[in-house]
């Protein structure tokens, strides 16, 4: 078993507050990795840390063979990490095939001069995008609203989209931020069938969640964070009964 | 992709149209506001790839056009017969870059050739949108429009105070510009159809440009920078750099609107740098719809028409600021677009639904 994400040390600090603190983990490659903790432990921040958003204060992040802390997050993307939002983040004014295109950048070159005198190179390229984004949707079941503007979807549409446009990166390591949030019991039962057949294929996933029932579900280990500190990485059924997790989420309505 | 090139076809038709018309109803003269209206566009549709697709402001635009303007009004007239000696001039001169002619009065002008002036004008530009556009981009919202109005006004105090630019006079005299054989870009003369069909050639050529970009993989790209820069960050798109890029290309057009149409008029002034000019240009490209290169130009060919022919008489200035506050408030998704006609039908369907309801 590789590792294809290991974290070493990771520190982050806002302020007076210490955000993550001193946190190591690793992800094995092909394996689904759950990160959990109360709100507030610092989950949101330690994606934003891995995907490059902010840098962290010390630490390592090793991902696929490259040291990428301190990088810009195109540039992580760009090494095969794709991310989904806690707060949906689509293109507005875009449709559905639009916003998924963009998921193909890395994938693609034509830039500004090609682009501007429209080159045939840039025609078999535009194609290309084009029918990998169809394939997404179709895998998706997105189909019915490629040419929908993407921000006036329902919710768990918009969610799908956010999904299909990272897929669409065709990256190693997919991070999820709470893609059940605003989701029905069905929709995050089928969530939970999808995520386990994006693994299927290949990707790796981490993924944030409040919702035990689907994590304890499909995660292969589970990692638990609490004031921005590990208090556990084990697999479910250990992470279940260890007694420091239980008194973090005592008096959590859903542990 | 069809459609659009058919649309770019049915332009230059309304283009040959218009010059028909003015043949047929021996109202030739309109065509030098007609073919000063067509550089104006071009630096309208730079700005318009620039605020509407990669959502980025800018009030400094008559500053790049000003640069770009005056570098070939000063290279083109400024005589340099009494520095022949120097060995940068002679090196010029070996490799055909300057030329001489007579001045008004008969006696020997050595200056640049139009092509040598040109190049230099443009890459000043660039060069200058690059080192500008680095920190300055970094900016947000109304930190931006700041910092580009700074810049606009800092290029508007220099052309204005500078002796060797003519200082409020600025610089006239400027010679014609031969493209090609046979083809120059002068105001003078005999060549008024020619010229019309030049500049809005070069138009259309520059619109051909910015439409193809705007539906590749890098227009997709400046359209999510627009919506959502985090996330297009994430998608692996180097948004800086695409900003950059954006920013420095809308620069290089408005460079070369500002040295045709000094070519052109034969003139430049400090006037074409201040800022109300920048003003201008955002509310053309605003009224146009933000987001439509289309929506831009016929916006730009109507009020830059009307105000070169002075229909706003002294209130020219006032009249953009004014279109610029109503779309601003009114209709800050500008008037040409089909948004418009979405909105009634759902307003209609709004009222009968409720008549419905009764
Ligand atoms: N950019 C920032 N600047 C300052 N403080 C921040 C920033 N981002 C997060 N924080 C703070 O860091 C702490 C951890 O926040 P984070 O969003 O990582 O939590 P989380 O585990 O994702 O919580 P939730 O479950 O509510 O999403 C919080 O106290 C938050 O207020
Ligand atoms: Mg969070």
């Amino acid at each position: 078993m590789t590792t294809l994400l290991s974290v070493v040390n990771l520190s982050k600090r806002f302020g007076g507050l210490q955000a993550v603190n001193e946190v190591s983990f690793t992800v094995t490659a092909g394996s689904i990795k759950a990160l959990i903790g109360p709100n507030g432990a610092g989950k949101t921040t330690l994606f934003n840390l891995i995907s490059g958003v902010i840098s962290p204060d010390s630490g390592v992040i090793n991902f696929s063979d490259h040291q990428v802390q301190g990088l810009r997050p195109h540039q992580v993307a760009s090494k095969g990490m794709a991310r989904t939002f806690q707060h949906i983040r689509l293109f507005p004014k875009m449709s559905v095939l639009e916003n998924i295109m963009i998921g193909r950048h890395i994938h693609s070159r034509a830039g500004f001069v090609a682009g501007m005198l429209s080159i045939p190179h840039t025609w078999s390229e535009e194609k290309k995008i084009r029918e990998k984004a169809h394939e997404i949707m179709a895998f998706l079941d997105l189909e019915s609203l490629a040419d929908v503007e993407a921000t006036s979807l329902s919710y768990g549409q918009q969610r799908n989209v956010e999904l299909g446009r990272a897929l669409a990166c065709e990256p190693k390591l997919l991070l999820l931020d709470e893609p059940a949030a605003g989701l029905n019991m069905s929709e995050t039962t089928e969530l939970g069938a999808l995520i386990s057949r994006i693994r299927d294929t290949g990707i790796t996933v981490l993924i944030v969640e409040h919702d035990m029932g689907l994590v304890m579900d499909i995660s292969d280990e589970i990692l638990v964070l609490s004031y921005g500190k590990k208090i556990a990485d084990d697999v479910p059924l250990a992470v279940q009964s260890n007694s420091e997790v239980i008194n973090v989420y005592l008096g959590e309505d859903d542990a | 992709m069809s459609s659009k090139f058919l649309q770019i076809f049915g332009f230059a038709v309304a283009i040959i149209a218009i010059q028909i018309f003015t043949q047929i109803t021996d109202s030739a003269f309109h065509l030098t506001q007609l073919t000063m209206t067509a550089y104006y566009s071009l630096l309208v549709i730079g700005l318009c790839m620039l605020i509407g697709y990669a959502g980025q402001i800018s009030l400094g635009h008559a500053g790049f056009f000003a640069i770009g303007g005056y570098i070939s009004a000063f290279l083109t007239t400024h005589n340099l017969t009494a520095m022949k000696g120097k060995p940068f001039i002679a090196l010029c001169s070996k490799f055909g870059l300057l030329v001489g002619r007579k001045d008004l009065y008969g006696g020997d002008l050595l200056v640049f050739h139009p092509w040598a002036a040109c190049i230099i004008a443009v890459c000043t530009v660039l060069i200058v949108a690059y080192v500008i556009g680095g920190p300055v981009l970094k900016l947000k919202g109304h930190y931006l429009a700041m910092a580009t109005l700074g810049f606009g006004i800092i290029i508007y105090r220099i052309v204005l105070g500078t002796s060797g630019l003519g200082a409020a006079d600025g610089i006239s005299g400027v010679p014609g510009f031969t493209l090609l054989p046979g083809v120059t870009i002068s105001g003078s003369g005999s060549g008024k159809i020619l010229n019309y069909y030049v500049a809005w050639g070069i138009l259309i050529t520059g619109m051909t440009l910015l439409l193809n970009l705007i539906s590749s993989r890098v227009g997709r790209a400046l359209s999510a920078i627009h919506g959502a820069e985090d996330a297009a960050e994430a998608m692996g798109i180097p948004t800086a750099n695409y900003k950059l890029k954006v920013f420095v290309l809308s620069a290089g057009f408005a460079a070369v609107a500002g040295i045709l149409l000094t070519h052109y008029n034969g003139s430049i002034g400090p006037s074409e740098a201040s800022v109300m000019k920048s003003v201008r240009y955002v509310a053309i490209v605003a009224i146009g719809g933000m987001t439509s290169i289309w929506g831009a130009v016929s916006m730009s060919l109507i009020l830059n028409y009307f105000s070169l022919r002075g229909s706003f008489g002294t209130y020219d200035d006032a009249v953009f600021g004014v279109i610029l506050i109503l779309i601003m408030l009114f209709a800050p998704d500008g008037l040409i677009r089909a948004q418009v006609l979405v909105d009634l039908k759902s307003f209609f369907k709004r009222i009968t639904s409720k008549e419905a309801a009764l």
